[in-house]
């Protein structure tokens, strides 16, 4: 009897700590989105759906363009970080652990002091751009930030090593021998890469996507200090929503959108990938 | 036997390969260059003998901020907030997510699919809403935000990464060791501090080290639920409109050789124990 | 590192759990659906003043939050005062701009808990009208203000948007204007349109607050933005979301304009009056300000005690020593906006007359600043915020903010 109780016991403080502060103020925050009202009268339940529909009429602008650069800065990671992952998983060596270190440099930089550092990096007449002008490569009004490019590439920049990291795992555990075996039987480089490695690493891809999609659609940093006009992602919104207006229930609202699209594109994107047999590879 | 079938052809194969090598090798070079250049231009604008409020071009080499480094009042009080606060909710997040990791890899129990759910969602949530959601809490409680309220939101999110860490680990263990333990007359305790937890203490230093990673780095969550009071992030944020001084290169160079370190010191632990 | 697949597959294979944990949601629902009360307090009643002040007493130390470039570097008149009084202070320039001071603080006032600060300054706009409504700053005690009774000038003592000075004293007087680095621009800058001219594409800042830029787009379409109607409002949007289409507008900036001006990020730019005179002082830099032709916004920033203030009485005795006629003349010199002493005029001349070289040419010209003391001809030029209703700001901030978060 007392055995059965030991799980419950080990799990009660950490459960309840999730459970107090994770799931009841998302359940709060479920409530505040139906809410109508202003910090100076007071808020009240009124099931005040027209929060989701006017939130996402009114900022629909931003919610797509958050997919999209989420799309984009995601796509982006898995390019750049594809080739370099395979790189030191195959070729690194004894050095292997070095070069993934070397990677994993930005983790030991706070996060907001790296993306300030681009903006000084690529101001107008910084220490780039600024040559480049005086030598007349480059036109005087010619600028990276302020752009969205800016904030695409400034959101690969900062989440580019969790993507390196699972990529890197995945390619790791395939064992070279069956690369040799493939091209044993004749398969080319290329149809040994396509047909066994790749398949192979997928889980990887597929945890770095997780890793970097999410984050990466509701930032609002980025978009804050690399963006100019017409970069507001919906992090943005929200965070003014909250920290500005105080109008707590359209700012509920809308994060109850982004985060329903995004678990469904999760669940969509695991799906289409065969969830189940993908995940054994992985958990493996 | 196989050398043979090699030694028939190895100018057609050898110098495609090693191109393609190359040229990866290369590349990887030139990710890792692009990866450190922020990092490089913060650390050498430490150095930087600059005079007015904005540090932006090189004005000569001086080693005169890190003697200055708690000069700047505001910011010596957040670094302390972001340390202190990162120590305690590394405590914090490693006892508790160890008791989870160590349940949901040991035992089968009814309720362990709901848990599951509930730190995959707080693994995967948005930070943005995370913190909304949290601030929407103390709101409705009439909590004012502060030092505490930061630290229970640390707490919060970094204790699911402990319990996979340790799930995992949990998990590869032979579970016939404990019994043997307990077979010899140790007691549940005994069994736990002797046996269990010497073997997966890798994974919580692993995981706690994790969690000292998110909490001292924060930043949406953080500014959602801080009220008036500061991190090390935070009053970058703050700051930067006037320009950043000196001081927070020299701050984040520390914190940058502090973290490698630590992770050096880490590596070298895990290689020990192995 | 890697999140556990583990994980996501116990989600799709548990869903008697999911439903279990949903019902648990739905339970939490029904407790959180009280709402939260609003806050509205009840006008001032004559003896709030004598119940709060009774008994409070002088601690000997104070909190002082402020805007930036606010204050000179070696922050004097806190010097003084801690000479005159004993009293030391913590002086910290955090105010970035009044809508995101007043989200951090409001939370803290609504808990009933102390924000840190016994002393702030906030403009004459919507956060302030919100802070008298919710009850969240201390009446001032008259009695304590012996120098404001003496020192302060007329129209500082009449402010419409705080009769009689119940809650708040001006700190200084500011205008919003336009200021430009004649180096990139090329040419003199003396109209709002100048703000829209194509030539200066993507080299363009406005502000983000929706009062300061609402007004700069009602001066663009010759609308005095004090006696505005909705209308007028939607046109200004409409100016406003051209020169953002066209791509004119590099961003929308909070204080932080000040930096990209500095750095050549743009050339010209909304700005505060005071605060490029002082970005000339501290990097030598040669940046111009302006009242365009069409006209530009008057706002004055309070001193004021929020109500879960430590050090009250500190506090109170600080707003007092920035009437003292040599501490405003100390102020307006470094700070370079309008005092709102006017016996400052004589002591700076006086400075003035006594100092040499580079200092004797600055000192000079701030009796005759239009930014320092603006004459009757500047003044015509000037107009104040329009004061919205709870209503009205809602629909006053759709429109702009609309813009600015685009």
């Amino acid at each position: 009897m007392r055995r059965r109780l030991v799980p419950y016991l080990l799990i009660l403080p950490g459960g309840l700590w999730l459970a107090i502060f994770f799931v009841v103020p998302m359940v709060v925050m479920l409530s505040f989105s139906l809410m109508e009202g202003d910090v100076v009268n007071g808020f009240a339940l009124t099931w005040h759906w027209q929060n989701y529909t006017e939130g996402i009429s009114t900022y629909a602008d931003q919610l797509v363009r958050s997919l999209l650069y989420g799309v984009l800065a995601t796509a982006a990671c898995i390019l750049l970080a594809y080739p370099a992952a395979y790189w030191i998983a195959f070729r690194g060596g004894v050095r292997k652990t070095t070069y993934l270190f070397l990677m994993l440099l930005p983790f030991f930089v706070s996060f907001v002091l790296r993306t300030f550092s681009w903006k000084f990096l690529l101001a107008d007449d910084g220490i780039v751009l600024g040559p480049l002008k005086s030598a007349g490569l480059l036109p005087q009004d010619f600028h990276v930030i302020a752009t969205g490019f800016a904030v695409v590439a400034g959101l690969t920049y900062n989440y580019l090593p969790f993507m390196v990291l699972p990529i890197y795992v995945a390619l790791e555990r395939v064992d070279p021998t069956m690369v040799e075996a493939a091209q044993d039987l004749y398969a080319g480089r290329a149809q040994a890469f396509l047909r066994v490695v790749f398949p192979l690493s997928l889980p990887g891809v597929f945890a770095g996507v997780l890793m970097t999609f999410v984050p990466v659609s509701a930032d609002y940093v980025n978009a804050t200090v690399l963006g100019g006009t017409n970069n507001t992602m919906i992090g943005n919104i929200i965070q003014n929503l909250y920290l500005v207006n105080s109008d707590y229930p359209e700012a509920a609202a809308l994060s109850f959108t982004l985060m329903a699209i995004l678990l469904v594109g999760i669940f969509l994107y695991a799906r289409a990938l065969g969830t189940e047999d993908v995940l054994e590879v992985a958990t493996r | 036997m196989k050398a043979t079938i090699v030694d028939l052809k190895p100018a057609v194969r050898r110098p495609r390969v090693r191109w393609g090598d190359r040229l990866l090798y290369l590349y990887t070079w030139a990710i890792i260059v692009w990866l450190c250049l922020p990092i490089a231009v913060m650390i050498a604008f430490g150095f930087n003998d600059t005079t007015g409020r904005l540090n932006l071009t090189w004005q000569g080499f001086t080693l005169k901020w890190y003697g200055q480094l708690f000069s700047v009042p505001d910011l010596t009080t957040a670094l302390v907030n972001s340390l202190t606060i990162a120590v305690v909710a590394t405590l914090g997040s490693a006892v508790l997510g160890t008791l989870i990791g160590l349940a949901l890899g040991k035992y089968r129990f009814r309720g362990q699919g709901a848990l599951n759910i509930v730190q995959f969602a707080a693994i995967s949530a948005p930070e943005t809403v995370m913190g909304a959601s949290l601030l929407s809490f103390f709101v409705q409680l009439g909590v004012g935000r502060g030092y505490w309220t930061i630290l229970i939101a640390h707490i919060m999110f970094s204790l699911s990464f402990v319990a996979i860490t340790v799930r995992s680990r949990v998990l590869t263990l032979d579970p016939s060791i404990d019994e043997a333990a307990r077979d010899l007359g140790a007691g549940g305790w005994a069994v736990f501090r002797l046996v269990t937890l010497p073997m997966i203490f890798p994974a919580v230093l692993a995981g706690a080290l994790l969690a000292f990673a998110l909490s001292i780095d924060d930043f949406i969550i953080t500014s959602f639920n801080s009220g008036s009071t500061l991190t090390f992030p935070l009053w970058i944020w703050g700051a930067q409109r006037n320009g950043l001084p000196p001081q927070v290169n020299v701050m984040g160079t520390l914190i940058f050789v502090g973290g490698i370190l630590l992770a050096a010191g880490n590596a070298v632990v895990a290689r020990r124990r192995r | 590192m890697t999140t556990d697949p583990a994980l996501l597959r116990g989600m799709t294979r548990s869903r008697r759990d999911a439903l279990r944990l949903f019902g648990f949601a739905g339970a939490g629902l029904g407790l959180a659906a009280c709402g939260v009360k609003g806050q509205k307090a009840a006008p001032p009643k004559r003896n709030d003043v004598q119940k709060y002040w009774a008994g409070k007493t002088k601690h000997g130390h104070l909190n002082f939050a402020n805007w930036t470039l606010y204050m000179d570097k070696a922050r004097t008149p806190l010097k003084e005062f801690t000479k005159a009084t004993g009293i030391t202070v913590t002086y910290r320039e955090v105010i970035p701009d009044d809508p995101q001071w007043f989200g951090k603080i409001a939370p803290q006032l609504q808990a009933g808990q102390s924000i840190g600060y016994d002393l702030m300054v906030v403009t004459n706009g919507l956060e302030f009208t919100k802070l008298t409504e919710l009850g969240y700053l201390v009446p001032l005690d008259h009695s304590k203000l012996p120098n404001f009774a003496k020192n302060a000038g007329g129209p500082y003592k009449q402010e419409s948007f705080d009769p009689g000075n119940v809650y708040s004293v001006p700190y200084a007087t500011g205008l919003t204007g336009i200021a430009y680095d004649p180096k990139k621009t090329g040419r003199e800058i003396t109209s709002i349109q100048d703000l829209w001219d194509p030539k200066f594409k993507g080299k363009v800042g406005m502000m983000s607050d929706p009062q300061e830029i609402g007004n700069f787009g009602m001066f663009a379409v010759g609308v005095d933005p004090e006696k505005s109607t909705p209308d007028d409002w939607k046109k200004a949007a409409a100016k406003l979301q051209e020169q953002k289409d066209k791509g004119i507008v590099r961003k929308y900036y909070e204080n932080d304009y000040i930096d990209a001006l500095s750095r050549g990020d743009v050339w010209l730019t909304m700005a505060w009056s005071g605060d490029i005179f002082q970005q000339n002082l501290s990097e030598g830099s040669n940046l111009k300000f302006v009242i365009p032709q069409e006209g530009a916004t008057i706002w004055t920033d309070n001193m004021m005690i929020p109500k879960t203030a430590d050090n009250p009485v500190d506090a109170i005795m600080m707003m007092d020593f920035f009437y003292r006629p040599d501490i405003a003349a100390n102020l307006a010199e470094f700070i370079n906006y309008v005092t709102p002493v006017p016996a400052a005029k004589e002591v700076i001349a006086a400075d003035a007359a006594k100092a040499t070289g580079a200092d004797k040419k600055k000192l000079s010209a701030i009796p005759t600043s239009p930014l320092v003391f603006p004459s009757d001809a500047d003044y015509a030029k000037l107009r104040h915020y329009r004061s919205l209703t709870p209503a009205e700001e809602k629909d006053y901030n759709a429109v702009f903010q609309h813009i600015t978060a685009g």
